[in-house]
């Protein structure tokens, strides 16, 4: 009998066993085709790539960096590492220099796996500053012909090496995969982390594997489910899917052709179940409203007469009220004229889970997604606890909360309204800094810092950071990022910024959506030249106000935003403004735009003039002056 | 996996390994008139295997003549083509095609109403072999052909990374992926020399990078012989190994690209001298 397996590796040797190659377990879309791998052909890549590894010295307890868009030879290259006893560092590969480097360094890793050569070429310039890297491993060999370096070798070879490595060393890939056990480090996934330098969670094997067994069973997935890997591969929402869940549950992830070409190869495959942040739903929901602005005209009618039918259903069932028989009919009526094909077209044809998380989404977005068929849930979860905690289930699921927690996972709150996590998939600590792992972990939970609160069906609600939530002049409370996520419900608000800390009253700066209101201003022949002149523009301004207005019915009068601005640039990860992920970095913020702030506090003000540092990916810097204007909420 | 394009056996010279060899294309003294417009006089280049070579000059100066000469739409009155050390005078612009030359041309001319996967695979039509009854049919021979061809447009696809337009009308393209594409199918016809009529002219600075870039990876690749005209001067110290100019219908100066910018005659060309 063999011993249960308790190391990715272990699982994936399972599912070859098991299945062979009778299913695929990964598929790639390239040269136009869907190329697919089956498990077996998986574990032997696997082998080969952890030999060759081996056979340029990388040893049990080594990290490798990886960098590059969802492609199987690099989840490959993760797994071989992990069959060693290593673990894979993955690494945003649209970050600048300085993080890559930051990253790469601190995790002390070896070897640096890259995609292609515009990876190689930014790992080339700072070799220099990484004296730990002794190999650089390419996958793409494309552009790289005259490279002449002596550390750097392309896949293929190591393929070759790992053929004669294991000429030489029969049984040492068996011994090497045994020796795994569930305490070992499996990634370390660096968090950008809104303040300060980013943090390596250090993930076992153990607690990916728990964690992927807790979610499956709130939602179970087999063989026949397809899912689609387009996330960063260095965020742990990627690793939790596209490794540990496919190697648990046995369905096959799939893998874009190109960045561009993600919507597309979405619709061929047809997920099964699909998890994604609010601004790809965001995306795809301005997506759909293009197509339906630009069908035909009998299309047109008949969607503006269904679809409103079909989100006030979806209103009614998300507050868990009763729908009418009549409502219940027309939209019947609906699922074959206008949703099913809609639904079709967006590549939402088989899906039966589409799960959102990382932030708050909209309710016009919820209603929109659940109006069509499309089974849109909420999940909380972070990088500390491999990505889910909470999960809505089918038929629970409410506008305002994220779910209950999914089996397996304690959640509970502190004092001070901070939510804690305790389940056997919590993170070992961050690497190479004790100091923030006692302050993380305490007792066995995890304090997220997030303040949230429970309803009364026992759902989690999450308001804002904790140390967030602030005070006005007058005592009263808020919470900005509850704010903020109401306004970019706005369609046209890509960004927020509520203000109002030790202040008279709530301020806000936002980011127009320019795909939105590049298509709006173009519709009504508004002419622009780019995001800042568009954003300064009077009838963007008469939009937004309305907007806002809009957005200050739903909120209770103290917490009404007063006065706004639109910001003369979009907030971007290079400029330290938001994380990767969409997280805004307070401090930064309220630094970078002070005048701003202080103009929407100026009664006097109705415009400022800002200087702008706008920062490139290669670090260079400029600086532009311009004209921010300043307006007053009606009715606030 | 970008590999090879395909069966490409041309000799492993590099960028200067040809020089001392015969050249892969010889422009012997042509001549050009339109009636009395003398376009081209006595000009002479030779091509050598492996170079990129730009042919500069100002407007008017008769670069785009030259290319037409080589790619058989015009005919010298005077002077011979020699290509693979025989006469190709007066090839026609297909029989061109087939002996290993393809082309960019000035202005964009792709099938504005095709896809540009469809654009593409035009490039291959010399290579395909067809019967009328088998293709209709889509069956045998004519199904592993058509598969064939597919895929050696899918590689080029690939190399200049325009999958997420595969399937767009090229008309409805901006202008620089146009201009992609347009190199695609020159590409797709797999050639041993490939001619290109401004491929950067219209394009902002990310855009030139980019198909420098391109440029120079197909000449990594695939060892492909380049004649390129641009006007942009930095483009083209850049990426050439040799500059032709050309002045009134007169070559004024062969040479590495700095020898050429530092040439008086050129400066003077560009720049304009009183003629008294």
């Amino acid at each position: 009998m063999e011993p249960s397996p308790e190391t990715l590796p272990q699982f994936l040797l399972a599912q070859a066993e098991r299945w062979g190659d009778r299913r695929a377990a990964i598929r790639e879309k390239e040269f136009g085709i869907w190329q697919a791998y089956t498990w077996r052909q998986y574990a032997d890549h696997v082998q080969r790539f952890a030999l060759g590894l081996a056979s340029l010295g990388f040893h049990r307890g080594d990290k490798i960096a990886v960098i590059g868009d969802n492609r199987p030879q690099l989840y490959w290259t993760m797994v071989a590492a992990q069959a060693l006893g290593g673990a894979p560092v993955p690494v945003y590969q649209d970050s600048i220099a300085a993080e890559m480097h930051y990253v790469i360094d601190h995790s002390e890793s070896r070897m640096v796996v890259c995609e292609d050569q515009e990876q190689v070429d930014k790992i080339l310039e700072m070799k220099d500053k990484l004296p730990a890297v002794e190999t650089v491993v390419y996958d793409d060999p494309k552009g790289m012909r005259h490279y002449d370096y002596p550390f750097l070798v392309g896949l293929d070879r190591v393929q070759e090496l790992g053929a004669e490595f294991a000429a030489r060393n029969p049984g040492y890939w068996d011994a090497e995969v045994a020796k795994g056990k569930a305490s070992d480090l499996a990634i370390i996934n660096y968090t950008s982390g809104t303040t300060g330098f980013p943090k390596g969670v250090m993930i076992s094997h153990g607690a990916l594997i728990s964690t992927a067994r807790n979610f499956l069973e709130a939602e179970p997935l087999d063989e026949h489910d397809e899912i689609m890997a387009y996330l960063p591969m260095a965020w742990i929402g990627d690793s939790f899917f596209s490794l540990a869940v496919i190697f648990l549950s046995g369905c096959t992830i799939n893998c874009p052709e190109d960045a561009s070409t993600v919507r597309h190869d979405f619709r061929e495959i047809g997920p099964t179940m699909t998890f994604a942040p609010p601004r790809i739903w965001e995306n795809i929901l301005s997506q759909a409203q293009v197509r339906i602005e630009d069908a035909n005209w009998l299309q047109r009618r008949l969607t503006k007469f269904f679809l409103p039918l079909g989100m006030r259903k979806a209103k009614l069932e998300l507050e868990g009220k009763p729908v009418s028989a009549g409502l219940r009919a027309s939209c019947r009526l609906g699922r074959g004229l206008v949703f099913g094909p809609l639904r079709d077209q967006l590549g939402f044809r088989r899906i039966r889970a589409a799960i959102t998380g990382g932030a708050a989404l909209g309710p016009e977005m919820m209603q929109f997604f659940r109006a069509i068929g499309v089974n849109l849930k909420q999940l909380y979860g972070a990088t500390e606890c491999c990505a889910p905690a909470t999960l809505h289930r089918d038929g629970q699921v409410k506008l305002e909360t994220v779910g209950p927690p999914i089996p397996g996972v304690e959640i509970k709150l502190s004092e001070r309204g901070e939510v804690l996590i305790r389940t056997e998939g919590l993170f070992s600590g961050y690497y190479k800094n004790p100091e923030q792992s006692a302050v993380a972990l305490k007792d066995g939970w995890f304090h997220t810092g997030d303040a949230g609160l429970f309803d009364p069906d026992g759902q989690l609600v999450i308001i804002d950071r904790v140390k967030d939530v602030s005070t006005l002049h007058d005592g009263t409370v808020f919470a900005p990022q509850y704010i903020e996520n109401k306004l970019k419900f706005s369609v046209y608000i890509k960004e927020a910024v509520a203000v109002g800390n030790e202040r008279p009253y709530v301020a806000a700066m936002v980011n127009i959506d320019m795909d939105v209101l590049g298509n709006w201003a173009e519709r009504r022949g508004i002419g622009y030249s780019g995001y800042t002149d568009l954003a300064q523009n009077p009838a963007t301004y008469d939009l937004i106000h309305e907007e806002v207005r809009r957005t200050n019915d739903t909120l209770a009068s103290s917490q009404r935003v007063k006065r706004f601005a639109i910001l003369h640039k979009e907030l971007d990860p290079d400029d330290a403004e938001i994380t990767r992920t969409r997280k805004l970095r307070r401090g930064f913020i309220n630094e970078r735009y002070a005048p701003i702030i202080a103009a929407l506090y100026d009664p006097k003000a109705s415009r400022v003039a800002v200087k702008a540092t706008v920062t490139y990916e290669d670090g260079r810097t400029s600086e532009t002056e311009r004209q921010v204007r300043i307006m007053d909420v009606e009715g606030a | 996996m970008p590999g090879t394009l395909a069966a490409q056996s041309i000799p492993d010279t590099g960028p200067a390994g040809g020089l001392g060899r015969d050249p892969l294309l010889r422009v012997e003294a042509i001549t050009v008139r339109f009636g009395a417009l003398q376009a081209l006089s006595a000009v002479s280049v030779d091509v050598h295997r492996g170079e990129i070579v730009a042919i500069i000059g100002p407007n008017g100066a008769g670069k785009t003549t030259l290319l037409n000469v080589i790619s058989g739409f015009y005919h010298p009155q005077q002077g011979r083509i020699v290509y693979e050390g025989k006469d190709r005078t007066h090839l026609k612009p297909f029989d061109v095609a087939a002996l290993g030359i393809a082309r960019t041309f000035q202005n964009v001319a792709l099938f504005k109403g095709m896809t540009v996967l469809d654009n593409i695979m035009t490039g291959r039509l010399l290579k395909m072999r067809g019967h009328f009854l088998l293709d209709a049919l889509y069956w045998g021979p004519a199904k592993r052909q058509e598969l064939e061809h597919r895929a050696a447009a899918e590689r080029v696809i690939d190399f200049l990374e325009i999958q997420a337009i595969r399937k767009t009308p090229a008309g409805r393209l901006p202008y620089g992926l146009q201009k992609r594409v347009e190199l695609a199918r020159a590409l797709a016809a797999e050639p041993q020399l490939l001619l290109l009529d401004e491929p950067m002219a219209g394009m902002n600075v990310e855009e030139k990078e980019d198909m420098s870039r391109f440029i120079l990876d197909v000449h990594d690749e695939f060892g492909t012989t380049i004649v390129l005209i641009e006007h942009d001067m930095s483009v083209v110290m850049d990426i050439s190994d040799r500059v032709v100019a050309l002045d009134y219908g007169r070559k004024i100066a062969d040479g590495s690209p700095d020898a050429v910018r530092k040439d008086q005659v050129v400066i003077d060309a560009y720049l304009g001298v009183a003629h008294d």
